[in-house]
């Protein structure tokens, strides 16, 4: 009897760290999206980038182990007019022409209980990268997981912004990113 | 002599006149500047300006509605009196559709309006950009209609006060102080 209880605590706690070392790596770009949001003489605004792609790999029983990485194809931009869209894509905003991507590389992760989390890394555009803590959540779903999370960025250190719109009166400095995306395990 | 205008009636029509010209000319002049600071400063005024004149014209409607201005003088045929009625009652309506759908335009463009920068208007429509596309082609258009009857109303206005030599032009103008 007592034989026959430690087996099935044995088989238990197999199953389970089976369960756990499923690792969500294949991103779903269709279900992901980034997003933006920032004020304009106090209104708020949002946009969106339309092209990206991601790489990761996360284990929820070893999320120290897990890496991501974004890579966000900047002339995707959606501002929400063909305007805006035509004119951050040039030398003063983006300069797609010779940064045509944005770049967000993982260094570390760290749980911070629940579900939420910590990734720091490295975050560069238009040719400045600066070192960034991103808080993000992970909400697994069936057999996909979504991970979500916002960062707020200061868009004067990227030099996103520059002559007539450096001033920060019109189009305010503080950028939040926001971030969905979604990974399939395998 | 009676048939002046109150002075509310004048007060509202003289603010909202000064407004609208201006408003004419900055949303002609900032729709064609290219994307800068300046324009999207523009937009903003524009977009405070014009919301100020909806309330004013709000409040106008309702002075008419509860007040009967001065009878139009006798001398006039029934046709012009048709006319003059006819164009008062569609620059109400311009004056009151023109901010409406400046209003709905920016909504449905995804900018909110925020009056002055400090009070957010509620967006009445979802961001939809056909909507916003078809809303700006209505507020040109409506702005075009607008001008013309501005014309006819200030021409109808010099006519009466040199040709007709009567006093419906200078009763809307300030009382002459005595
Ligand atoms: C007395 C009231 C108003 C007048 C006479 C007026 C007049 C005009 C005129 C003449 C234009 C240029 C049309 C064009 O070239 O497309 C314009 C554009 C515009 N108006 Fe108004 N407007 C008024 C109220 C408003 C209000 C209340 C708003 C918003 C809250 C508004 C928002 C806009 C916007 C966003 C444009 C630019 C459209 C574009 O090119 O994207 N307007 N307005």
């Amino acid at each position: 009897m007592k034989r026959t209880a430690l087996a099935l605590l044995a088989t238990l706690a197999l199953a389970t760290s089976a369960a756990h070392a499923v690792e969500y790596n294949q991103v779903q770009v269709d279900k992901s999206q980034i997003a933006f949001g920032f004020q304009q003489m106090g209104v708020s605004m949002d946009g969106s980038f339309k092209k990206f792609s991601s790489q990761l790999r996360f284990d929820p029983a070893a999320p120290q182990a897990a890496t991501a990485s974004i890579e966000v194809e900047l002339a995707s931009v959606d501002t929400g007019s063909a305007e805006g869209d035509g004119e951050v894509a040039r030398k003063t905003w983006f300069n797609t022409k010779d940064f045509p991507a944005a770049r967000f590389q993982s260094s570390a992760v760290k749980a911070l209980g629940g579900n939420r989390y910590e990734v720091a890394g490295t975050l560069t555009i238009k040719g400045t990268s600066k070192d960034v803590i991103v808080p993000a959540t992970f909400t697994p779903q069936g057999n996909t997981g979504v991970f979500e999370g916002s960062l707020t960025i200061q868009r004067g250190d990227f030099s996103i912004g520059e002559g007539a719109w450096k001033a920060f009166d019109i189009v305010a400095n503080d950028v939040v990113i926001k971030f969905r995306i979604t990974a399939a395990a395998k | 002599m009676n048939a002046h205008y109150t002075a509310t009636a004048k007060a509202l029509h003289w603010v909202i006149a000064v407004l609208i010209f201006g408003m004419l000319g900055l949303g002609f002049y900032m729709t064609g500047l290219d994307l800068s600071p300046t324009k999207l400063q523009l937009f903003s005024w524009h977009k405070w300006a014009g919301v100020t004149v909806f309330v004013l014209v709000v409040v106008r409607l309702a002075w008419r509605v509860t007040h009967r201005p001065p009878a139009l003088p006798d001398h006039m045929p029934a046709l012009e009196r048709l006319a003059a009625h006819a164009g008062h009652h569609l620059l109400y309506v311009l004056m009151f559709a023109i901010p409406l759908t400046g209003w709905l335009m920016s909504s449905a463009k995804g900018f909110q309006t925020v009056w002055f920068g400090v009070l957010p208007i509620p967006d009445l429509l979802a961001k939809d950009k056909a909507v916003g596309d078809l809303l700006q082609t209505v507020h040109l258009s409506l702005n075009v209609v607008l001008i013309a009857a501005l014309l006819g109303h200030v021409g109808a206005a010099l006519k009466h006060h040199f040709i007709d030599r009567d006093d419906v032009m200078t009763r809307m103008l300030p009382r002459r102080r005595r």
